[in-house]
């Protein structure tokens, strides 16, 4: 009956496939997938903006929408009524060609991420070898599309905030890959299918998530943090705080466009979470074994959402970082720690199995992060900022 | 520590959103227009004329003695005085504002008007749900819109509506002695009355 | 030669096509990463998984940013006033054809070489290509990285001369 449950999709897949004749099957079961999936995440990045309004609104001592629908839950609508029906303006110097297709390249390019996470046992939509590698390879092309949508408008404005965007897109890369790397080097395969695989397995009931590891969790907060500002998500949302560039590069969009950038940008964010889920919190593995028996894909969604929620709990606390100040982080403190990280995945992977390899290992990313800490508050790049008064 | 500092702004903000479910103190907003938080007393929106008893026009304090259209900052007060006059609080005849307009999208509500006033005429009201779809009349108050009774005033000012009471009874108190002095005085003067003899005693 | 190559080599030509022929800078930068990705299609179509997306993942994005930045920083992102083909266009236009005579007599001639059939395909994962990397091409390895690592400290001393030029 579980197992019925938790390959309820691939079996409502395979039944309405099966009215076809044989030759279109595959096809078309592909086709079915896609669709599913091109349903799915809008949907869900609607909830997600409520959701969004409603827990800042609650960090910050307010209610959040509440009057369209009960409890609010249909603003999406009227966000959505309203950004279709707004007038779609472009400015007379633009270039309209590339202004035109800078939105449609990033939700393309954020879509095709989505075809090799594995949201369930069996529901993946490709299962490529390479997996982990295309989907940085399309996430990489998203960089592409925030420029030209900055250059396309001819404004001072979008352009900086476009180059703003690209150069902390970019610097983010870097530690991004590193961290997944280490999983993969442990895993040795970059299918996500098997990393996911190799996750599943349970040890006195425990699961073999790697965020269990010391070089799991160090992974997993250095993904996190790159994933925050691959997606331009506070506190690295510099590059579109309506303080600082009115919009940065989507200042010029409007109406639909600007809600498909929107889309995008959500879209980035779920399916980076996603990755994270499946590379460091097992995917759709059950937390412990005894619950085995809930759907395999209820899990992967809660994980999902989980991360979802902890991304508007850091919105919600945490104030804006400074350009030079998110650079410097990424590249003097982020990225040799992602570094350091993998020697410590080399180290856990040679030491065999048993206590020591938990106490090197651990002690070893402790103590580089203390280590770096301490100095670099030592010489004052971060820590609570010192003031000097005028005489 | 590096990092305490967000795991303590964190921990902060998830007690703020747990916070907000269950108790008032944290969820401090209200459901507008359905609820409405009572205002405190020093609230100040737009001035209005303050009238004793129930007829507007022979109550109104207001004298049009122009002391606020002069002192009043962006100009948004316009009086016209009155040609004839009628008896104020105390009985004397005094001047009324024929015209008494206020442009309240101009007033900055900066209660000079109110500082500046002899007569106690002028106070602060408390209502801003005033919009209204005609942007030049409807924001245009008349002396008939701006007249409202003393009675209003000691509900929405109670405690500076009874200090006001106060010094203007004081002043009817002293002008009413004033008058009986002098009706005395005039009295005494009007009767005959004998010389005394010099250096008589009694 | 199937239908899906005559596509994808369509797409490429005419990306590459769009990047000489275009008047605006930029918009020539963009259709050279049409023709990259074009170029990852056709490894994807032979099922090169590692090329393509390596090509993506590198080129798309970031030689094709490398360049836009390029021609942002300098002047290149004003339409040129006058006509963009230089005077010996007959020349080059010579010059390229022969290369490519030669290139395709090259491939043409290598042909036999190959072992035809479908079982001489030969499948590589991204697993052969590390253990290649690692036992056979180590040396190559070695040096491409010391390379890439020169490059970065010229770079960052480039970046530090100008700063303190700068102070």
């Amino acid at each position: 009956m579980t197992e019925r449950l938790d390959q309820i999709f691939v079996l409502l897949e395979q039944w309405l496939v099966g009215f076809l004749p044989f030759a279109w099957r595959p096809a078309a079961g592909v086709v079915l997938s896609v669709v599913a999936i091109v349903c799915l995440f809008p949907a869900l990045f609607a909830l997600t903006t409520v959701f969004e309004r409603k827990g800042l609104a609650r960090i910050q001592n307010r209610i959040g929408p509440n009057r369209v629908g009960w409890l609010g839950i249909l603003q999406p609508v009227a966000d959505g009524i309203k950004s279709l029906t707004k007038e779609d303006i472009v400015p007379l110097s633009a270039d309209a060609a590339v202004h035109f297709l800078a939105p449609v390249l990033l939700v393309v390019a954020v879509f095709m991420g989505f075809a090799v996470l594995p949201m369930g046992r069996k529901m993946v939509l490709v299962d490529i070898d390479a997996g982990l590698l295309f989907f940085f390879a399309v996430g990489a092309s998203t960089e592409l599309s925030v420029f030209m949508a900055g250059w396309s408008s001819r404004n001072k404005y979008s352009l900086l905030g476009a180059m703003r965007a690209v150069a902390q897109m970019i610097s983010y890369e870097v530690p991004l890959l590193m961290s997944s790397v280490t999983v993969v080097m442990i895993t040795g395969s970059l299918s996500l299918t098997k990393i996911v695989a190799a996750q599943n397995q349970y040890t006195w009931g425990l699961p073999h998530w790697y965020i269990f590891t010391p070089w799991g969790l160090a992974g997993f907060v250095m993904y996190a943090i790159a994933a925050t500002a691959e997606t331009n998500r506070s506190p690295f949302d510099l590059p579109e705080g309506e303080s600082e560039l009115v919009a940065g590069y989507h200042t010029e969009y409007s109406g639909f466009k600007f809600a498909l950038f929107f889309l995008g940008e959500y879209l980035a964010m779920f399916s980076i979470s996603g990755l994270g889920t499946t590379l460091f919190l097992g995917g759709w593995s059950a937390p412990l074994q005894v619950l085995g028996w809930v759907p395999s894909w209820i899990w992967f969604f809660s994980k999902l959402m989980l991360s979802i929620f902890v991304f508007i709990w850091l919105r919600g606390t945490l104030p804006r970082l400074r350009q030079d100040q998110l650079m410097n982080f990424a590249w003097k403190f982020v990225l040799p720690l992602t570094l350091l990280n993998l020697l410590v995945a080399a180290a856990w992977r040679f030491l065999g199995d048993g206590w020591e390899r938990w106490v090197i290992c651990s002690a070893v990313v402790m103590l580089a992060y203390v280590g770096m800490a301490w100095s670099g508050m030592r010489r004052g790049h971060f820590g609570p900022r010192r003031y000097r008064y005028a005489e | 520590m590096l990092g305490e500092g967000i795991l303590k702004g964190l921990a902060e903000t998830a007690r703020n959103f747990a916070g907000s479910f269950v108790s008032k103190e944290r969820l401090t907003t209200v459901q507008y227009p359905e609820q409405r938080i009572a205002p405190i007393e020093a609230t100040r929106d737009f001035p209005f004329l303050v009238y004793d008893g129930d007829d507007w026009q022979a109550g109104m304090r207001c004298v049009a003695c122009q002391i606020c259209e002069k002192e009043c900052p962006p100009k948004c007060i316009y009086i016209v005085k009155s040609t004839d006059k009628k008896p104020d609080y105390v009985g004397k005849p005094q001047f009324y504002p024929a015209r008494f307009d206020i442009d309240i999208s101009v007033c900055m509500s900066c209660q000079i008007c109110v500082e500046v006033c002899p007569f106690e005429a002028i106070k602060m009201d408390t209502e801003f749900e005033l919009s209204t779809t005609d942007r030049f009349g409807g924001l245009l108050f008349d002396s008939e819109r701006l007249a409202k009774s003393n009675e209003y005033y000691h509900k929405i000012h109670p405690t500076e509506a009874t200090a006001v009471d106060a010094v203007l009874a004081e002043g009817k108190a002293k002008a009413e002695a004033k008058t009986t002095t002098a009706a005395i005085a005039s009295a005494v003067k009007g009767a005959e009355i004998p010389p005394h003899p010099a250096g008589g005693g009694d | 030669m199937s239908f899906a190559f005559y596509l994808i080599a369509a797409l490429t030509l005419a990306g590459g096509l769009a990047a000489v022929l275009l008047k605006n800078t930029v918009h020539c930068a963009l259709s050279l990463t049409l023709a990259f990705a074009g170029q990852a299609l056709l490894f994807l179509e032979l099922d090169a998984q590692f090329a393509g997306f390596a090509q993506i993942l590198v080129y798309i994005g970031a030689v094709a940013i490398l360049v836009v930045f390029a021609i942002l920083l300098t002047k290149g992102s004003e339409t040129p006033k006058g006509s963009v083909y230089s005077r010996h266009s007959l020349a080059g236009l010579v010059i390229a054809a022969a290369v490519f005579a030669m290139l395709g007599w090259a491939v043409i001639q290598s042909l036999p070489a190959v072992p035809r059939g479908p079982a001489s395909t030969p499948s590589v994962t991204v697993l052969d290509i590390g253990n290649a990397l690692i036992s056979r091409y180590v040396l190559p390895l070695e040096i491409v990285a010391l390379l890439l690592t020169a490059a970065l400290i010229g770079a960052v001393i480039i970046a530090m001369h100008e700063k303190e030029r700068a102070k």
